[in-house]
């Protein structure tokens, strides 16, 4: 689609101050608020003229939903806390460099120093059906463009999929669910708290959404726990391109290793489902085995058992492979980053 | 489109220069302005008075001057830069965030103008490419190694990329080439002059350090 030149349709904007006065504002507007952090996925849908919401609710003044601070061992990272913050923050550099890695390798500079790591986890699928504004399941049509004979579908889902074949394309959400993280919403004056893995939902609960937030809730925090602080880690993301794009498929692993064989682990890989995918059968089948390619292989054939590839994307199921061999390996190819 | 969206503007005739039809937009920009300031009492009623609400004649710090502006809210930083101060050395290339044509320094920050929403810098400090030189005029040292290196072909990209450095020089004023490589790496020059731009901005580093 050409960019649209002129300004972006007329919303009304609010700019609350504190998390009180956001969510006054959005339990008065109901569906017609759209919850701003950044912004770098918003502008897009606004200037594409795809959504238009009545209000807007810039979180940009909301001070105390930015920072990071320690919370027993582990950590506590506002909402608005920029990519930046969080990719050079000694604290997460120290106990998880797991998350500095992928908060640093999201997108461009510029997007890392207004992109927020809320913003991060809760955008919108990339698929360019959806995102042109094609009526699809995810728009709250009947019909998918991307799983067509003809469609372009090489960067769309192998796992899960359901009727749309979107991905989630987060970088910073498989890192932060291989860290056990926990996301605090708050909704009028009441307060949850979800499992980082409950946060993402796959079309089969909601096609329209990729998280569990509804109109009224707000993302306020990230909580880490210090369970996965100093443990080994591996992330790696491959894309086409080594600056904006989003991964093809990326990886985010935390290994707790006894002596030389591992104990506990968390895998989970992202750009291949609606959700980041955690791989349960490889995290049961590695516990109490060495990091050697004995073991690596196993964990690739297990990771993509039940993988349905679309015309275009057969190439993930190999990736993913390689990717998870290189986890438990810790053979470190980094790209330029 | 020609590149600074100019064609097809309303008003812009054949045989008026582009500088002159700018001109005539920021007088038009200061007109709408005053008159908003007359008739306040009307453009705060259309507030609901609700936490949060804004206004739309703001003041804003642009290169260290306090200006007086009317923003539209759904008004991004470039478009208020370009349209309405007549700060036109900010380009607009993609206006979708990835090209990087339109940085500017926010509080000292590379950020996209053609993504900020305007209403979002009040009370920070906004750096064009236009307030980078010494009152005196003297360049500043990026800009003096851009001029000496001519590192640029068609130099659209240049401003972004001379903010883009300046503001990464200021959280790593000594990088390997890699490293600015990377901390630059939110630009785009599609006459694909890296390597120039990249000799020319290691130069800056240099000048920047008074090395």
């Amino acid at each position: 689609m050409p960019p649209i030149r002129d300004v972006m349709p007329a919303f009304e904007l609010f700019q609350p101050a504190s998390v009180g006065d956001a969510l006054g504002v959005l339990d008065r507007h109901g569906a017609d608020a759209w919850v701003m952090a950044g912004g770098m996925d918003t502008f897009d849908w606004l200037k594409d003229r795809i959504k238009r919401p009545k209000v807007v609710v810039d979180l940009g003044m909301v001070e105390e939903l930015r920072g990071i601070k320690d919370a027993a061992g582990g950590l506590e990272i506002g909402a608005m806390t920029t990519l930046t913050t969080v990719a050079h923050n000694p604290l997460v550099k120290e106990r998880f460099p797991l998350l500095a890695e992928a908060a640093l390798i999201v997108a461009s500079p510029q997007i890392r120093n207004q992109g927020t790591v809320g913003g991060n986890v809760s955008q919108d699928a990339r698929c360019w059906y959806y995102r042109a504004g094609w009526p699809c399941y995810r728009a709250g049509g009947n019909i998918c463009y991307a799983d067509t004979p003809t469609a372009i579908n090489r960067e769309h889902a192998i796992f899960n999929a359901d009727r749309c074949v979107a991905v989630n394309p987060s970088d910073t959400a498989p890192a932060l669910i291989a860290l056990d993280a926990e996301f605090v919403i708050k909704r009028g004056s009441a307060e949850r708290v979800v499992p980082a893995r409950e946060f993402f939902v796959g079309p089969g609960i909601d096609i329209t959404r990729l998280t569990v937030l509804q109109p009224g809730d707000l993302l306020t925090a990230i909580r880490i726990p210090a369970t996965w602080a100093g443990k080994a880690h591996y992330f790696e993301k491959v894309r086409d391109r080594q600056v904006w794009d989003f991964a093809l498929v990326n990886i985010a692993a935390s290994l707790n290793m006894s002596g030389t064989t591992i104990s506990d682990a968390r895998m989970v890989v992202n750009g291949v489902a609606a959700e980041p995918y955690r791989l349960d059968a490889v995290e049961a089948a590695i516990k109490g085995k060495p990091r050697d390619k004995a073991t690596a292989d196993l964990a690739a054939d297990l990771a993509v058992q039940g993988a349905v590839p679309l015309q275009h994307n057969a190439y993930k199921i190999p990736l993913v492979k390689a990717l998870v061999k290189r986890a438990i390996r810790g053979e470190a190819e980094w790209a330029t980053s | 489109m020609s590149p600074d969206g100019m064609t097809g503007a309303p008003g812009l005739q054949p045989g008026h220069s582009r500088r002159n039809f700018i001109k005539g937009v920021i007088a038009a920009g200061a007109t709408v302005s005053a008159s908003s300031y007359l008739f306040r009492t009307t453009i705060m009623g259309q507030n609901d008075g609700m936490a949060g609400a804004v206004e739309r004649l703001i003041t804003l710090d642009v290169n260290g001057q306090q200006r007086r502006v009317d923003v539209l809210k759904n008004e991004t930083l470039a478009m208020t830069l370009r349209y309405k101060l007549g700060l036109t050395g900010t380009k607009l290339g993609c206006d979708r965030s990835e090209c990087g044509a339109c940085t500017v320094l926010v509080d000292d920050v590379p950020r996209y103008a053609c993504s900020v929403l305007t209403h979002s810098v009040r009370g920070k400090k906004v750096q064009s490419i236009e307030g980078l030189a010494a009152p005196d005029g003297t360049l500043h040292p990026v800009q003096q190694a851009v001029v000496d290196g001519q590192g640029f072909q068609c130099a659209f990209c240049m401003p972004g990329f001379v903010m883009a450095t300046v503001g990464y020089l200021k959280t790593n004023p000594s990088p390997t080439r890699a490293e600015l490589a990377h901390g630059i790496s939110g630009n785009l020059c599609r006459c694909a002059d890296y390597n120039k731009i990249l000799d020319c901005m290691m130069v800056a580093a240099d000048k920047s350090r008074g090395a």
